[in-house]
């Protein structure tokens, strides 16, 4: 394993018992994700994209296989300031409703409870503005927040301990496309700055060749492909086919172009 | 010795002028380990912010560092700063995005004032939503008469299995160990005056006329109350309540009439059943300790008490039975989409209905003193 791995995949196993028969989602699957990469996974449904960012964060066991993230076995993820390792983002923000915004993003520092209050609120007014929300917004609780400032909250309480990884589940989904533009354009400027590695689910072609560097597809339980951009596309398989090249996707190649930062 | 990671602070002469050095990791992480911030704070109390500083050989610095290190310079760069560009960059930032948090102005006593008037309005805004909710079920009673192949029949007969069949065996335990302690109590005083037989009296009134529809009332408002605020209020929070208002469908109607309607005859059911285990509990308790045979029991039991006393034990539990569904559900349909008021509903739903059950049962006890003796 290269010392630059920031996750590490070998011979993944996932199976879902159903009554009756076993649903084989993952098999022998290998995967890896190096430092300052960004990379989409995309695949059918139920070809298990979102199971696996669960599995790279811990919250689901594989039935075989080993993942290995930040050079630590996954099962070390969950100790205590496991947010100063990986930062994820869910699809609907998870947001605490019973806290405001402030609490929200302070939470993961508070929760050390050796810090003094005032640094972990000024720390978390940072990274509120960070995300581009106003200092007003702090007091606002999660209810009266727009779908739009609900992932940034989000995405400012992932990044409080500057973890350098940072998981995206669906980042674009459910946003209007100006709000959507304004977060992909946050996200590549953070990814920038804080030199994040990032790993994330997403649908949406836009987001897709706007932020990514490396593209990883999912299909026949294993990743088939994976690459820039333009190599996935050029691979022959019925699923990168239908996903890239039908209508939706010519659409949205127009604005593939190679991404700027690439690493 | 300290470990490498460990953030710290060292002096270095740097041609005669007293430079700090700031070594290590200085995040999060490392800040948070217990009682390093209290040395580090003492250490960085010895340099002020004329002094010069490097940071050039801390191996990490992230946002929480930075803003620890700004906040001793006073918000504001020292004179002779030596930095490396990603943690200018870092710096940078806390520098533009350092502001102070909003703090809640403090309650002052028109502040206090206005909270008491918005509590009194909030209270009778309650009240209102409550009638209007009555009133609400009674012409819904009124439909449903009118066109009963259009009720909800399936939910009816769930709610009356869930919140009558299942909730028999909680019921005969709670209400058989109260009949033994009740009878076991007594019999202590009877036997004094050697006024043994009275005690099928005692037992006979106390539980068919109070304790057996107030014990059933109050384990079925804690039971079936709080789930069916539950159930409501997490409609509200996953937006089903707006969906069936879009197609049309009466919430009073489709959620609230077959939930009071279950309770409704459930209830008196329940009651009956505790009182019939209280009974037994109390006649196997005055066997042991009075001698008294469960023959005797039930001989002098339809003497004891009156039907009247049956009647009116009955029709309370009904009355129970409706309000515990109207507070359930009333709570269940003010609740706020998210998590936090879903739990106040639920508490607050299950306090009202035990509270208002024995407020009802009091009033109970006095309107119909006359009846059944």
């Amino acid at each position: 394993m290269r010392d630059d791995t920031m996750v590490g995949i070998r011979g993944l196993r996932t199976a879902f018992e159903l009554p009756g028969r076993t649903f084989v989602v993952h098999d022998n699957l290998d995967f890896d994700v190096r430092r300052g990469e960004v990379v989409s996974l995309v695949g059918g449904s139920g070809t298990g994209k979102t199971v696996l960012l669960r599995q790279i964060l811990g919250l689901e066991r594989p039935a075989a296989g080993e993942i290995r993230v930040l050079g630590q076995p996954v099962s070390e993820m969950g100790r205590r300031g496991a947010a100063s390792r990986v930062g994820m983002l869910f699809q609907h923000g998870a947001l605490f409703s019973a806290f405001s915004v402030l609490q929200n993003i302070a939470f993961p520092l508070r929760e050390l409870r050796t810090l003094p209050r005032e640094l972990v609120l000024e720390a978390a007014m940072v990274k509120l503005q960070m995300v581009g929300l106003k200092p007003e917004d702090a007091s606002k609780m999660p209810a009266d927040l727009s779908g739009g400032m609900i992932k940034r909250v989000a995405l400012a309480r992932a990044l409080i301990m500057d973890p350098p990884l940072l998981l995206l589940d669906e980042p674009t989904a459910g946003l209007d496309p100006d709000s959507s533009d304004g977060f992909v354009s946050l996200l590549r400027a953070l990814h920038r700055d804080l030199a994040l590695t990032v790993i994330m689910v997403t649908h949406d072609l836009d987001t897709l060749f706007e932020l990514s560097t490396r593209i990883a597809v999912l299909a026949d339980r294993k990743v088939i492909v994976t690459g820039p951009p333009k190599e996935v596309i050029a691979f022959q398989h019925p699923f990168v086919h239908d996903f890239f090249l039908g209508q939706r996707g010519q659409r949205a190649m127009e604005l593939l172009r190679e991404y700027p930062f690439a690493v | 010795m300290h470990e490498p990671s460990t953030p710290r602070l060292e002096t270095s002469a740097d041609g005669g002028v007293q430079a700090a050095q700031v070594l290590g990791q200085w995040t999060a992480a490392q800040l948070a380990r217990p009682g390093l911030l209290d040395q580090l704070r003492a250490a960085l109390a010895r340099f002020g912010s004329n002094a010069a500083w490097d940071l050039r050989g801390a191996d990490q610095l992230d946002h929480v560092g930075a803003q620890l290190l700004w906040d001793h310079w006073g918000h504001q760069r020292p004179q002779r700063l030596e930095l490396l560009p990603a943690q200018s960059a870092v710096l940078e930032r806390v520098e533009q995005f350092s502001s102070e948090p909003p703090r809640r102005p403090p309650l002052g006593w028109r502040g206090r004032y206005l909270a008491l008037g918005e509590g009194v309005l909030s209270a009778a805004l309650q009240l209102r939503e409550f009638v209007r909710l009555t009133g609400q079920l009674a012409l819904n009673t009124l439909r449903l008469a009118r066109a009963p192949q259009e009720g909800p029949w399936r939910d009816f007969s769930g709610h009356l299995y869930h919140i009558g069949a299942t909730a028999l065996p909680i019921t005969a335990l709670v209400g058989f160990l109260i009949g033994v302690v009740l009878a076991y109590l007594t019999a202590k005083q009877l036997r004094q005056f050697g006024a043994d037989a009275y005690i099928v009296n005692i037992l006979g009134v106390a539980l068919i006329r109070e304790l057996g529809p107030m014990l059933a009332a109050i384990l079925v408002a804690g039971r079936s109350g709080s789930s069916i605020t539950a159930q409501i209020g997490v409609m509200r929070v996953t937006d089903e309540l707006d969906a069936m208002s879009v197609m049309g469908i009466s919430h009073s109607f489709r959620l609230v009439l077959p939930r009071a309607m279950a309770l409704a005859i459930a209830m008196p059911l329940v009651s009956v059943w505790t009182t019939l285990c209280a009974l037994a509990g109390g006649m196997l308790a005055a066997d042991i300790s009075l001698g008294i045979t469960p023959t005797y029991f039930l001989r002098a039991l339809p003497d004891a008490v009156q039907v009247g006393s049956l009647v009116l034990a009955t029709s309370k539990s009904v009355v129970f039975g409706l309000l515990i569904a109207l507070i359930g559900c009333h709570y269940g349909l003010q609740v706020e989409p998210n998590t936090q008021s879903l739990g106040r509903g639920t508490t607050a739903s299950v306090v009202t209905a035990i509270t208002v059950v024995i407020l009802v049962d009091a009033l109970f006890a006095i309107a119909f003193q006359e009846v059944g003796f």
